[in-house]
């Protein structure tokens, strides 16, 4: 216990470097499978081979792409780039299939309603389609937020994974309470990560009054 | 890359490519087989009886915020020694949630209408389980099976971490020798591997789900 005293300027700061590698991607991930998911339903024909392009990307070992991430980008093996552009390219590998499969949740009189009375294709996107997809947008945005925070701690083998070098550090040392630290402190960041997407939610979709949040199996 | 995976030095003997690779696929392989062992009598029984259904769910969602590496970590130093047990501890533990929450969801998934007009026919619950749900619940079960595996087969190449073979050698020991034409190596053929895996679960998926689910 005396441990934890002595460290916590160092958890605290793996930590902290922890939520940013985490939760940076979900953002980027998101800026990026919004438009593309609006295109491919644009373009019927794009939005198969996407999300079945999407499956093969997010079935790759994430340890394997921190590694080859470099060898494609021209970065260091130990920069943290690496781990964020591997966990953007997860987060749009699931979420391209939520953003297709919400945009298309919208019903057709609902979209022709909104022409009807005057909105222009790119409002029309804003104000009515996308709140709309927003419960299954959010699905795959907890999945992928959860699968992130836990993810990010395989960086430690390459010597960049926030808490999870708290694990490396335990074993070098066989030492079992930083990497008892480090799996709680992951646990608390994604449970919390969780609470607030459903909060968001909530708060975006007011017209659902009864908000169950529906349990996914991937 | 080229060389190193292109010299045949590399992938014969004990610590060649093929060796490295029959390693890693004995490690995926025994956990699991142990999992599914472990998690798709719970999963049918929850499925069964619909009762613990929460626990299939919850655990299902704690299980991907939980960490691997983590999870490696404490199982060996809880069992206090470095090698196979430990890394099958922590490989099992990550692939049981995902069976089990499929396997129930695949199960309660299954229309109540079908389900009392198998009983209407004088099928028992033994009979319904077997006839009914199992075949109807099998996609999901597969697919649960699926991202089990995929787990697995990337979490074992950190086995290499506490010492074992695998795969995850040339990471880890590419990184130590800041040999990376070793890790990028390691990296792909695990990548590969897990492709082909996902590859063959597709294809055993096709095989065994029920000709009746196909339609429409």
């Amino acid at each position: 216990m005396s441990w934890i005293g002595d460290n916590l300027g160092l958890i605290w700061e793996q930590l902290r470097e922890h939520l940013y590698l985490a939760i940076l991607p979900v953002i980027l991930g998101l800026i990026i499978s919004v438009p593309l998911g609006y295109v491919a339903t644009r373009y019927a024909w794009l939005a198969n081979p996407l999300i079945a392009f999407g499956g093969i990307l997010y079935s790759l070992p994430s340890i394997a792409l921190f590694i080859v991430i470099p060898a494609v980008l021209g970065t260091k093996v130990l920069s943290t780039v690496n781990i964020i552009v591997a966990l953007t390219i997860y987060t749009v590998s699931l979420l391209i299939r939520n953003v297709i499969d919400g945009l298309r949740s919208v019903p057709p009189d609902v979209r022709q309603s909104a022409i009807a009375v005057g909105y222009g294709a790119l409002h029309r996107v804003v104000a009515v389609d996308l709140p709309i997809a927003v419960p299954v947008i959010f699905t795959g945005l907890r999945v992928v937020t959860v699968a992130n925070i836990s993810m990010v701690s395989v960086g430690a083998v390459i010597g960049i994974g926030g808490l999870g070098e708290l694990f490396t550090l335990g074993f070098q040392k066989d030492f079992l309470t930083p990497v008892v630290v480090g799996v709680v402190l992951s646990l608390a960041l994604a449970l919390i990560a969780d609470v607030i997407l459903v909060t968001l939610q909530r708060i975006l979709t007011p017209w659902a009054r009864v908000a169950t949040p529906v349990a996914e199996v991937a | 890359m080229w060389e190193y995976l292109t010299d045949p030095f590399n992938w014969s003997g004990n610590e060649g490519i093929w060796a490295r690779i029959v390693q890693h696929l004995w490690y995926t392989f025994a956990a699991l087989g142990l999992s599914v062992v472990i998690a798709l009598p719970i999963g049918l029984r929850i499925g069964h009886t619909r009762r613990g259904a929460f626990l299939a769910i919850n655990l299902g969602n704690a299980a991907r915020a939980l960490p691997s590496l983590g999870l490696l970590m404490i199982a060996v130093l809880l069992t206090d020694q470095i090698g196979f047990l430990p890394v099958l501890i922590a490989l099992v533990a990550l692939g049981i949630p995902p069976i089990l929450a499929s396997t129930y969801a695949g199960l309660s998934g299954v229309d109540p209408a079908t389900i009392d007009a198998a009983r209407g026919m004088g099928m028992t619950g033994r009979e319904i389980l077997t006839k009914v749900e199992i075949p109807i619940g099998l996609p999901l079960i597969i697919s649960g099976v699926r991202s089990a595996t995929l787990q697995i087969v990337s979490t074992a190449t950190i086995a290499a971490l506490v010492s074992l073979g695998g795969l995850g050698r040339y990471v880890v020991d590419g990184l130590k020798l800041r040999d990376f034409p070793q890790m990028f190596t390691g990296a792909l053929l695990v990548a590969l591997l897990a492709l082909l895996l996902d590859a063959v679960f597709a294809l055993i998926g096709r095989i065994t789900v029920s000709p009746g689910l196909k339609i429409g």
